[in-house]
């Protein structure tokens, strides 16, 4: 056996008895020009636990995001998903590992052409050729019914709500059954009973799928609601990390100020 | 600068979209849906511009010919200069313009709403799914569009000529197509495919980088249309030279 086979299997072990990470990210820093957004940080997600990415507006949470799910490069650092380094990695190998990931954006990104159980169905389509038609649209019925739309298999994106726009860009997140889910801002732009809502919902999920989940929110209620840890970044740093009890217990002046002020 | 760094992001482009084109799994149904869209939908158009350059080219023509005292060799004309450089040409100019213009807007407004970074998300390439469909289908469709375009100029040419003085489509064909042979016909077509490369290419690249909103989204759509109608006339030019080289 090769050794890099018996290095993943080693991390495939780990991964499943929880003590090793899913997503790992190391010393990552990411520049936009001269404005340095990322400046060094580190992570670590282990199967079925969920990490709150929290921070001001543009802070670099969505950004932290995207590189995890190779959206864009990182300058410097290693970001590694289930063992194996994605920065700098091909298009095509880089697919292989995001078959295992799903991704809501936070305006959902849904295909304004396509009708919500297409939406739904494009992961499968690419990616489960091999089953049938029908097969298909049990599978599309079955994620919709999941986030509670499935009566609007039929309608298309421009005409339904903000909030069902989450729930079907997150049926369609769920589709190839990922074991790592990235979330960025789920309740953004939402009343508070929808975000609840979505909360509750990605509660569910996360129960129900032992998915490893990063959710980027600067709402710290839905943070505390859904996330087993939580990073709060200020100025491309991240300021603690810890259970929402030990940022309550933090002397930080900036802890303090963001939890006094959300 | 920007020009040398605009095409040096334009080569890169192109290479990502030549080897994701070349590499499984390959993207058919889009392929056919874009044929469609790209081909057929620009069929009444292209046959539209193509009886009108008939129509010009022989009433135009006509009047040099006669002024000359060789109006004998209107037919000829007529043909040489459709089959050789106006229905490629003028092909070329309207799908540069309703294509261009269609896959930049298309491709911008994906860009800026993610849907294009959701397609990614999705493990499937969208230099293959949505860039290379495009350019190919731009590719096969621009020589089958440029026939269109010569059958309804010449067809059109010679109603033009009939109801100036009586002329028998038999007696049009046979004068016009004397001399002519098949490399006065396919080189000049067959470099309609280059123009598709032009026109596919410049507009999925405008496309996909564009930023800014709906501004972008304009920005990107009148830079595919522009862009590509000049690169498709510059082209002309160097293939020009190079079939009278390589055909002479």
């Amino acid at each position: 056996m090769h050794i890099t086979d018996s290095v993943a299997i080693e991390q495939e072990r780990a991964e499943e008895d929880g003590s090793e990470a899913v997503v790992a990210v190391e010393n990552l820093h990411k520049s936009f020009g001269s404005r340095k957004v990322l400046n060094g940080i580190r992570l670590a997600v282990s199967r079925s636990e969920t990490l709150a990415v929290l921070g001001r507006s543009g802070t670099g949470k969505s950004v932290l995001l995207k590189l995890i799910i190779g959206l864009q490069k990182p300058d410097s650092g290693s970001i590694r998903i289930h063992g194996q380094n994605i920065a700098g990695m091909a298009l095509d190998p880089l697919g292989e590992i995001r078959k295992r990931m799903g991704f809501l954006f936070q305006q959902a990104a849904l295909y304004d052409s396509l009708t919500v159980g297409q939406n739904v169905a494009f992961p499968l389509q690419h990616h489960k050729k091999e089953i049938s038609r029908s097969e298909r649209g049990d599978r599309v019925r079955e994620l919709l019914s999941e986030v509670g739309m499935e009566g609007d298999l039929e309608k298309m994106p421009s005409e339904i709500s903000g909030g069902m726009q989450k729930r079907v860009g997150l049926a369609r997140a769920l589709a190839l059954e990922p074991d790592i889910l990235l979330l960025d801002e789920p309740t953004a732009g939402l009343d508070p009973i929808s975000a609840a809502e979505i909360d509750e919902l990605i509660l569910r999920l996360e129960a129900g799928h032992h998915m490893a989940s990063i959710v980027v929110t600067h709402d710290l209620h839905s943070a505390k609601a859904i996330a087993d840890r939580l990073i709060l970044l200020n100025e491309g740093n991240a300021v603690i990390e810890g259970t929402f009890e030990q940022l309550q217990e933090s002397d930080d002046p900036f802890v303090k100020a963001f939890l006094k002020e959300s | 600068m920007g020009f040398l760094e605009w095409f040096g992001d334009l080569g890169v482009f192109f290479w990502q979209v030549l080897r994701a084109a070349v590499t499984p799994p390959f993207e058919f149904r889009e392929l056919f849906r874009q044929l469609d869209d790209i081909g057929s939908k620009s069929l009444p158009l292209v046959a539209a511009a193509g009886a009108a350059i008939g129509v010009v080219l022989s009433l135009e023509t006509r009047d040099s010919l006669v002024r000359f005292g060789a109006k004998s060799m209107l037919p000829t004309a007529i043909v040489f200069s459709v089959i050789r450089e106006m229905g490629p040409i003028i092909t070329g100019l309207i799908v540069s313009g309703r294509v261009g213009a269609g896959i930049g807007a298309e491709l911008a407004s994906m860009k800026v709403t993610e849907q294009i970074d959701a397609i990614e998300a999705s493990a499937v390439n969208p230099y293959r799914l949505l860039a290379a469909t495009r350019i190919l289908a731009c590719i096969l469709m621009l020589p089958l569009l440029t026939l269109a375009a010569d059958f309804c100029a010449l067809t059109m040419g010679w109603i033009a000529q009939a109801l100036a003085e009586p002329i028998s489509l038999h007696q049009f064909i046979n004068a016009g197509f004397r001399g002519a042979n098949f490399t006065d016909l396919l080189p000049p077509t067959l470099k309609t495919a280059v123009f598709g490369l032009i026109i596919g290419l410049i507009s999925c690249f405008q496309g996909m980088r564009t930023r800014g909103g709906a501004e972008g989204v304009g920005r990107a759509a009148m830079n595919s249309v522009v862009l590509s109608s000049l690169f498709v006339i510059l082209g002309d030019v160097v293939l020009v030279k190079f079939i009278i080289i390589v055909f002479p």
